[in-house]
């Protein structure tokens, strides 16, 4: 498996988002600048110029017609992602941390980062057919969890919204009120901050990873867990085959600590696991850095790796890929 | 008084009283013995023994007696003596020094009271002048004040002490008796000490004890395996039984650093060293010498630091550790200290100097005992700029003859190291070449156990190459070099049957620091640690191939199993990932690995030494088949159920989650209305489904015409 390298950010990779299609794939770095690529070849399509900050998270819309950025520069941006125009800029008084739209995409939820004393939040916008009819104000904000937010997802029907952070805590929020429904149990639950949390295509399960140099897969609606994944290494990263019953878990040691040892000490791999059977099933080298964000193509025949080190890698499988056994 | 007090209460009887509260020195209030006011103490440790520590309050006053009597006009000249001999000390607080008189002459008791800042003075004053010869008729007795008490205790006549009914003990060796014939181990990793069998054959490690905050600083087995010892601010202990860990034995020592067993694990030495009352002093250090059954002390050893610092070149200071090397075997018969110019060989019958005197040694650097014999080698270097040879000499005990000497020139190191079976003592001699720049080594082997012991001189192919590491094959007659000056460095295997050093091969360009041979020999372990990334070579000498090679990244420390069948790879806390260890076969296939974060130790049980005559060893050896052929149905009977279990297992996740994935399903199905209302109509049906099309498109590029004009 070889892959292809795509070197068009400056600055450590965020996130990674492909399209519904599978089609184009989304970066997001720490270089101010969103970029699109053709998620077959690596070929680069074109970038979002807009943002002033570190952008930390994306989202397409169904159609790949629009795309949401949430950026460190305090700010959230909804775009057209043909044409590359800003269509609307959602102001906060914080960095913008995640942003995910709805089913449907009339609303998105957006994670504001704990700032200059104000706390962290999660807001909740309505998103207009018509870009000429987007207001600025939000429909619902959650406060309470303390320290960041690092991810906030919508559950099954928008009916919740799933939150993780760094106070290693998942929670569930009716989207409607702004309740808390459910915290998850704490004997079971990470131990040190969530740093990623993945929800499966279906919408009926999901994958956060964490410090704690695990990653565990919660039922998104009774938020039980199902599966831990154990590392050796904090998780930064974490994505689900949608094909096969596959996850990968993609973090290392923190970067102000790489330079000191081997380059392999790091290990910044991207690990494969058994997703029933818990039990790593390989590896996927070259970062060198932490890897920072992972996505699988919707078809699971690919899958791009973002580091720390500016490159996003893209791979695809050999057919000997898809002769891994499974139970 | 049952009920306990408020404050207010102590208050307002204090004021019934007439007591000012702020003027009472509460610590020196004391309570009458057994009288607890209806206050339980929560410390068991209170109630024992063992604890004076704890009863403290007078713990810096000294009485000094078999002091002059005076009348009272030299009353003030004998305070001035006694003042300047104990404030040399320590600080003696302000009216601290109280001399009693007789209330009619006038004249001194002959005693006095000296209260100190710190018990720690008190204690050293005592130690220091408990004797101390004023004249020929005052030699000064000193107690500390609290010993008083214990002096009064002392019943007048002498009653038999009660004959305790025998209770006979648990089985402290119980674990050798395991069925499987399994190894233990122990692991200390976060707060928690872990005793663990290695079920090897399951591949998996198979709890047998767990106790949060066991030990304070380490834990550690006796040579023995019998017991576990842990360390505490108190003291050490030790702890074993025959199905789990009970405490057997405490021995008191506060404060204590670092602890050894003898060989045969008859005693145990404690060390602690302690902070001095005046900085410009060094620090006072501190022996015990404990009956590890008893718990008694058999000899304690206090001094400042500099008395046991030994070894030292050039200024260097400090303890090494053990302070204390035990020789003559298991049986513990002897132990030594070097000191400066002097080896002191002591006897564990009387626990005092063997013909009450150290052997008289000038210069000495270091001296190491034959694992097996009463028998120690030492080391000299050079003196007087090379007038004066340098010199390695074998000592037998109790005789303290010297049995072999060797005078050799140039030298600037010298390192022994005894085969275990006390067969051979090979010494490892760096000598300066001629220009005195730099250094090359040579091997001096000694054939302890033929006669007038013979020495073999013995040089590496090429003798400037760097040794980096050493070692003797376990009872056995080879040794195992790493040497050379690249990067890679090789590794050569020798052999001295026969008495004849014979090279047995070469492996050229390894990546290896560090030889861990098996314990029953034959097998090797060529690891690189540290800056090698834990590389892994397990290496046959009998047929001198590799039999694996393997990594276990970042390891820091290995160590192979008593029984030379398994050998455990761990990285310890040094590191901040990867942390826990590793187990392997002898012949480096990896079985199972555990990870634990901040993990410290890995210890496994030693075993005591086979019963089995060398004879009947090799009997066995030779019809290995026969004695095996039962374990191999076992192995066979193991791997079946393993599989089984696996598959078990395996069904019951995959069933587990296909539970999960129709639940899911079912709600999707549920939902599927719902969605498509959110998505404004649009077609659910297919909308996770992804379906990879193969669609072809022709496309027309070109269209030319062409004539083919006719033949």
């Amino acid at each position: 498996m070889r892959p292809i390298l795509m070197k068009g950010h400056e600055r450590p990779l965020t996130f990674l988002k492909y399209n519904k299609d599978g089609d184009l794939l989304f970066s997001c770095a720490k270089d101010h600048t969103p970029t699109v690529w053709f998620a077959d070849n690596g070929e680069r399509l074109g970038t979002y110029r807009g943002h002033n900050g570190a952008v930390w998270c994306c989202d397409i819309s169904r159609d790949s017609s629009r795309l949401i950025t949430g950026s460190a520069d305090q700010s959230a941006m909804l775009w057209d992602v043909k044409s590359g125009k800003q269509l609307f800029t959602f102001n906060f008084d914080s960095p913008a941390r995640s942003v995910d739209f709805s089913v449907g995409e009339k609303m998105a939820v957006i994670t504001t980062d704990p700032f200059m004393g104000l706390t962290s939040a999660i807001h909740i916008k309505d998103i207009a057919a018509n870009p000429a009819d987007q207001v600025a104000e939000s429909k619902l904000v959650i406060k309470g969890p303390q320290g960041r937010i690092n991810r906030a997802v919508w559950g099954p029907l928008n009916k919740t919204i799933i939150s993780a952070g760094e106070d290693a805590v998942v929670r569930i929020w009716d989207a409607e009120t702004g309740q808390l429904l459910l915290e998850n149990d704490k004997e079971v639950g990470h131990k040190k901050p969530i740093t990623s949390l993945a929800k499966s295509t279906d919408g009926s399960h999901f994958l956060t990873g964490s410090l704690d140099k695990s990653a565990k897969l919660w039922d998104i609606r009774s938020l039980t867990l199902i599966k831990t994944y154990v590392t050796e290494r904090p998780v930064n990263a974490v994505a689900m085959s949608p094909l096969l019953n596959h996850v990968v878990l993609g973090g290392g040691q923190d970067a102000s600590a790489v330079t000191t040892t081997d380059h392999r000490a790091g290990k910044f791999e991207a690990k494969f696991y058994d997703k029933i059977l818990q039990e790593e099933i390989g590896g996927v080298k070259g970062h060198f850095g932490p890897i920072n964000a992972l996505a699988f193509n919707p078809d699971g025949r690919s899958f791009s790796s973002g580091g720390e080190d500016g490159y996003v890698r893209l791979h695809h499988f050999d057919p000997d890929y898809f002769k891994i056994p499974s139970i | 008084m049952a009920d306990v007090m408020s404050m207010d209460d102590i208050r307002s009887e204090a004021a019934r009283l007439n007591i000012d509260l702020s003027s009472i020195d509460w610590d020196s209030v004391r309570v009458p013995p057994g009288q607890d006011f209806g206050i339980k103490s929560d410390d068991e440790d209170l109630n024992e023994e063992d604890s004076l520590e704890f009863d403290g309050g007078f713990g810096n006053v000294i009485i000094v007696d078999n002091l002059p009597v005076v009348a009272r006009e030299k009353f003030e000249k004998l305070e001035g003596v006694v003042r300047k001999i104990y404030s040399q000390i320590g600080v003696i607080k302000e009216n601290g020094l109280w001399m009693p008189v007789e209330e009619d002459t006038g004249k001194t008791r002959g005693y006095c009271f000296i209260e100190y800042n710190t018990p720690q003075e008190a204690e050293l004053a005592k130690e220091k002048t408990n004797g101390y010869k004023l004249d020929r008729a005052h030699i000064f007795a000193v107690n500390m004040f609290d010993e008083i008490d214990k002096f009064m205790k002392v019943p007048d006549e002498w009653a038999p002490p009660e004959i305790k009914p025998y209770t006979p003990g648990e089985n402290l060796q119980h674990w050798l008796t395991d069925e499987k014939g399994r190894d233990q181990f122990v692991i200390r990793a976060g707060s928690d000490t872990e005793v663990l069998w290695n079920d090897a054959r399951q591949v998996k490690a198979d709890p047998v004890y767990k106790r949060p905050f066991w030990t304070e600083s380490f834990v550690q087995w006796s040579p023995l395996g019998t017991y576990l010892a842990t360390v505490h601010r108190q003291g050490a202990a030790v702890w074993g039984g025959a199905s789990t860990f009970n405490r057997l034995m405490r021995y008191a020592h506060p404060q204590v650093k670092l602890i050894d067993f003898s060989p045969g694990e008859k005693y145990l030495v404690t060390y602690s060293s302690h902070e001095p009352s005046n900085p410009r002093d060094t620090h006072r250090v501190v022996l015990n010498i404990f009956d590890v059954r008893t718990g008694k002390v058999m000899r304690d050893f206090k001094g400042s630091a500099d008395e046991f610092a030994i070894g030292g070149t050039g200024g260097f200071t400090g303890v090494s550790w053990p302070v204390f090397r035990w020789g003559g075997g298991k049986e513990d018969k002897y132990f030594a200290r070097m000191g400066k110019n002097v080896i002191s060989v002591y006897e564990t019958e009387t626990f005092s100097l063997i013909d009450k005197k150290s052997i008289k040694v000038e210069n000495v650097m270091d001296f190491c005992w034959s694992p097996t014999d009463p028998i120690f080698a030492l080391f000299v270097p050079e003196l007087g700029g090379g007038n004066q040879p340098a010199r390695v000499s074998l000592f037998q005990i109790p005789g303290k003859e010297e049995l072999r000497q060797k005078n050799l020139f140039s030298v600037s190191d010298c390192k022994m190291y005894w085969q275990s079976n006390g067969e051979y003592l090979a010494v490892k001699v760096d000598r300066y070449t001629k220009t005195k720049k730099s250094t090359y080594t040579g091997f001096e082997l000694f054939r302890i156990k033929e006669r007038d012991i013979p020495i073999e001189v013995f040089e590496l192919d090429n003798k400037n190459d760097k040794v980096i590491a050493f070692a003797w094959e376990p009872k056995g007659h080879r040794f195992a070099v790493i040497h050379g000056d690249n990067p890679r460095p090789d590794v050569s295997f020798y052999s001295v049957k026969g008495g004849k050093v014979l090279k047995l091969t070469t492996l050229k360009q390894k990546q290896a620091n560090a030889l861990f041979w098996s314990p029953s020999g034959r097998f090797i372990i060529l690891a690189g640690l540290k800056g090698f990334n834990g590389q892994l070579e397990f290496y046959n000498v009998d047929e001198l191939e590799t039999m694996a090679t393997a990594e276990h990244f970042m390891a820091t420390d290995i160590e192979w199993d008593p029984t030379g069948r398994y050998v455990a790879t761990s990285v310890t806390s040094v590191h901040e990932m990867e942390n826990g260890f590793n187990i392997w076969s002898f012949n480096g296939k990896l079985l199972y690995r555990i990870l634990k974060d901040h993990f410290f130790q890995f210890l496994w049980r030693p075993r005591p030494p086979s019963f089995l005559s060398p004879e009947k060893e090799e009997e066995i050896a030779k019809n290995l088949k026969k004695y095996s052929k039962k374990y191999d149905v076992q192995d066979q009977d193991i791997s079946v159920l393993l599989s089984e279990q696996d598959r078990e297992k395996r069904k019951q996740l995959k069933d587990d989650w296909e539970r999960w994935v129709n639940e899911w399903k079912k709600y999707h199905e549920e939902e599927k209305e719902a969605r498509r209302a959110l998505r404004d109509g649009e077609d659910s049906d297919v909308e996770e489904e992804y379906e990879a099309k193969e669609v072809e498109v022709e496309e027309e590029l070109d269209v030319k015409e062409e004539v083919i004009p006719d033949a």
